[in-house]
């Protein structure tokens, strides 16, 4: 069967990488008795898969990865065993079984929700700003990979953006095709706005599935297309 | 949640933050308000090496589990935290509370190799703690040190407090109940130092003078107090079934060397090579119980969810319930895909079945040690390992599938010769002809050989302690006889051969059998940027040559001189169990390559058998 594991991450948990992360599991999930799969070969491995890397630095709400396994208990039960063998700022959230024919949750993800939590004392982003960019009609950045620097258009990629107090919250365009990260929203605000910084913490609050179409997209959580073990 | 001692921009710039945050799975937390005594557990080199090291598990695990203590770890900062340290100001912290080191009661730090002892002061004065023992005051940490150096703590006696001789498990409970104690009197400093030597284990260096001859050897070693003992008697765990051990080790989140569960099965070697300091040191040989291991290897499996699990001693194969144990693994944890890997095992029909039970044969490779090339040296430096064995072990394997052969050897051992070096090409060019009278058709293509030489150190407490070391010229002479010697061979193109660079043997040469008077050129090294010395990336050997030029150090009198058996060696303070006259005996012996019988063979009256335990009272019935 396969489940769906959600998971945060928060506090002083931030600064350990994907990789280590990956690792950690690994091992919570012997600890916790959890009867995940293995492939076949000399040295095999756990079934399991990660729905997205987080870049060391950022903290996070919504977290996911698929495992495959023979049996399992109750979501319940199941989170109760994955919480005790875990350390202080990572926190299984869900564990939920996935129909049988369902995406693994990388090929599945299509929108990321992001925070930034500002921490100096006025927030450089104000409601008047926000406004402003998200009139534009396009918004054409730079975007430099290894081999090239190509100029595109963030405006389509970002769904929702809005301002708080010290918190800018955005819903962006995620995955293999169009994956938009939180800072080079902030850094285009800040080059539009000649704002030279603006420091803080980013989030990821939650990563979504597009159950639509491309023309009309319906966006829901990657946890809600599993369900709870009773 | 704590606070870290670090902020958040250092942590997103130095490399690999995960070393310095702690909250590894298994990390204990203690309030410090609630115990009598913090004790910091240093390891000084990188935090993936400190890591793996089984020692600091096990007194972690047993401090930890006293409720008046609270033991917390700390490593060597990597060199990019260290600059900034240093730039910033910023005092070495332990991993756990992530207070600063001054503020602990004892500062631990085992030493593992001499290469660490720049990293020894590093640590030191990252925590703001006098360098020199007798400049600390009554608020600094006492700082202790222990593990193999211990056995020759000179070179580095005037940075530490006090030296702990022997395994840890026994007298930590008494050193701390009369620290407690003066505490409680208020007592000074130098008062439980005095209180500390009275325990036969303890070694406070500052309590005894050093006279020195006119050929500048060791004239007198005079304790200077009267509670220090003439001699130090070094301290082991007499019975292992009861000894504790860690079932709940630390799981770090970066990997680290040693990645694995670690099953200590037994400490000592009964094999007794010459030029092994392990051999003697942790003499006797004491077994633990194959019952508990099976049910500890079980529970540390499930506390920390790793994959693989690993035996631990200094020669498994001698462990006598070995078959027994290395079943019960691979029938209990092969289902549950759990890796066994089994080091330091003799070549012979049982290994190469269980090896071909938990091993990929065709990526896996065969593993002799025979050390020397010829018959004769392999006798002069009493290695039990025969041509035969390795030919016959070489055969059995290659008929089992293996095609890769690893050996190692040394280099620069006493009595050698010319045709000793080029008997090393000798035998692995027998090997190769072995493996080629087997027919085409039913051998697994073409044989890799891959012999490794390192070069000899004499190290305190072995029957070679008193033997020449070869200079640094020497010995890249002798990789060159090895290496002409391989070109000449017919096989040659199925043999590799790899050497090391000699100018850190050197200079391990130098602080392995060095006195009291090198802890100004350790000094000098270290304010001359020497740190990390055995990580290649920041070895800077011109930096110590030049420490050793300032401090006038005779580099000949340390390395190349044959001392005579009636010299008083700087190390003599300890009493490892192991007589002197034992040792002089086994070099005579040495001269004569005549071997010696293994402890399980025949007791050869070493002295061990003064801890009343282990092998030497096993065998009697």
């Amino acid at each position: 069967m396969k489940i769906r594991i959600k998971f945060s991450k928060q506090g002083q948990m931030r600064f350990i990488g994907h990789l280590d992360i990956m690792r950690f599991f690994q091992k919570a999930i012997r600890r916790a008795g959890i009867d995940i799969n293995y492939s076949e070969g000399f040295s095999p491995h756990q079934k399991m898969s990660f729905a997205s890397p987080l870049g060391v630095g950022l903290i996070s709400t919504g977290e996911y990865f698929d495992i495959e396994a023979d049996s399992a208990k109750s979501s319940e039960e199941s989170l109760r065993l994955l919480n005790s063998v875990s350390v202080d700022g990572i926190e299984i959230t869900g564990f939920r079984r996935l129909p049988d024919d369902a995406k693994n949750c990388m090929a599945s993800i299509a929108a990321c929700d992001y925070n930034l939590y500002v921490s100096s004392e006025e927030n450089p982003i104000t409601q008047d700003i926000i406004d402003d960019f998200l009139s534009k009609e396009n918004i054409l950045i730079t975007k430099k990979t290894k081999k090239s620097e190509k100029e595109i258009d963030l405006k389509p990629f970002i769904y929702e953006l809005s301002v708080k107090d010290n918190i800018i919250s955005m819903k962006v365009a995620a995955g293999s095709v169009n994956n938009i990260k939180p800072e080079v929203v902030i850094d285009a605000i800040c080059s539009l706005y000649h704002i030279s910084e603006v420091r803080g913490i980013y989030e990821r609050a939650e990563m979504y599935a597009n159950i639509g179409t491309d023309e009309n997209p319906k966006l829901v959580t990657l946890e809600s297309l599993g369900d709870i073990i009773e | 949640m704590r606070k870290l001692a670090l902020d958040d921009d250092i942590l997103l710039t130095i490399e690999k933050p995960a070393r310095y945050i702690g909250n590894e799975y298994n990390m204990v937390k203690k309030d410090p308000q609630n115990v009598d005594i913090r004790f910091c557990m240093a390891f000084p080199d990188v935090y993936e090496i400190g890591m793996s090291h089984l020692g600091i598990q096990i007194l972690y695990n047993m401090f930890n589990e006293w409720n008046d203590v609270y033991c917390e770890r700390v490593y060597s900062p990597w060199t990019d935290l260290d600059k900034i340290m240093r730039e910033k100001n910023i005092k070495l912290f332990a991993l756990e509370t992530q207070d600063p080191i001054k503020d602990f009661d004892f500062l631990g730090i085992t030493l593992q190799y001499e290469m660490c002892y720049t990293n020894v002061l590093q640590i030191l004065e990252l925590s703001d703690i006098p360098l020199y023992a007798k400049d600390r005051g009554e608020d600094d940490p006492i700082v202790i040190g222990g593990g193999p150096c211990t056995y020759n703590p000179e070179p580095i006696a005037d940075f530490f407090d006090m030296f702990y001789i022997g395994e840890g498990e026994t007298k930590y409970r008494e050193l701390l109940d009369l620290y407690k104690e003066n505490k409680k009197n208020g007592g000074s400093r130098l008062d439980f130092l005095k209180m500390a030597a009275g325990i036969s284990c303890i070694y406070v260096p500052q309590f005894y003078d050093i006279e020195y001859n006119e050929d500048q050897t060791v004239k007198s070693i005079t304790p200077n107090v009267n509670c220090a003992p003439a001699k130090v008697k070094k301290d082991i765990v007499l019975d292992m079934s009861v000894s504790t051990y860690p079932k709940k080790p630390l799981v770090p989140f970066i990997k680290i060397t040693q990645d694995r569960v670690v099953l200590e099965i037994q400490r000592g070697c009964i094999r007794g090579c010459r030029f092994c300091q392990a051999g003697t040191v942790y003499r006797p040989v004491r077994e633990k119980d194959v019952e508990a291991l099976k049910e500890t290897a079980r529970e540390m499996l499930k506390n920390t969810g790793y994959e693989e699990i690993s035996l631990s001693s200094l020669s498994s194969s001698d462990y006598s319930s070995l078959p027994e144990l290395v079943n019960f693994l691979i029938d209990e944890f092969k289902e549950k895909h759990v890796n066994i890997s089994l080091p330091s095992l003799r070549i012979d029909a049982f290994s190469l079945d269980v090896m071909s039970k938990v091993q990929d044969i065709k990526k896996s490779s065969l593993t002799f040690a025979p050390e020397a090339g010829s018959q004769r040296m392999r006798n002069v430096i009493n290695k039990g390992l025969t041509e035969e064995n390795i030919l016959n072990g070489s055969m059995m394997a290659f008929r089992a599938g293996w095609n890769k052969v690893k050996l190692y050897f040394m280099l620069g051992l006493p009595f050698e010769t010319v045709e000793d070096n080029e008997a090393i090409m000798d035998l692995c060019e027998l090997i190769a002809e072995e493996y080629y009278t087997i027919p085409k058709q039913e051998r697994n293509g073409k044989v890799n050989i891959t012999a490794s030489t390192s070069f000899f150190i004499p190290k305190p407490f072995t029957p070679f302690q008193w033997a020449s070391m070869c200079t640094k010229d020497q010995f890249i002479g002798k990789a060159k006889i090895v290496k002409d010697k391989m070109n000449t061979l017919l096989n040659k193109k199925s043999i590799k051969y790899n050497w090391h660079e000699a100018d850190l043997s050197e200079l391990e040469g130098l602080l392995a059998r060095g006195d009291r008077r090198l802890s100004s050129t350790i000094l000098a090294a270290y304010r001359n940027g020497c740190i990390y010395d055995s990580w290649s990336e920041c070895f800077k050997y011109d930096m110590w040559c030049k420490a050793i030029e300032d401090t006038n150090v005779d580099m000949d009198f340390y390395i190349t001189r044959e001392r005579n058996t009636d010299e008083l060696f700087p190390w003599d303070v300890l009493d490892i169990g192991v007589s002197k006259s034992f040792l002089i005996r086994e070099w005579n012996n040495a001269k004569e390559g005549k071997v010696t019988p293994n402890c399980k063979m025949q007791c050869s009256g070493c002295g061990a058998a003064s801890f009343q335990g282990g092998i030497c009272f096993e065998n009697q019935n």
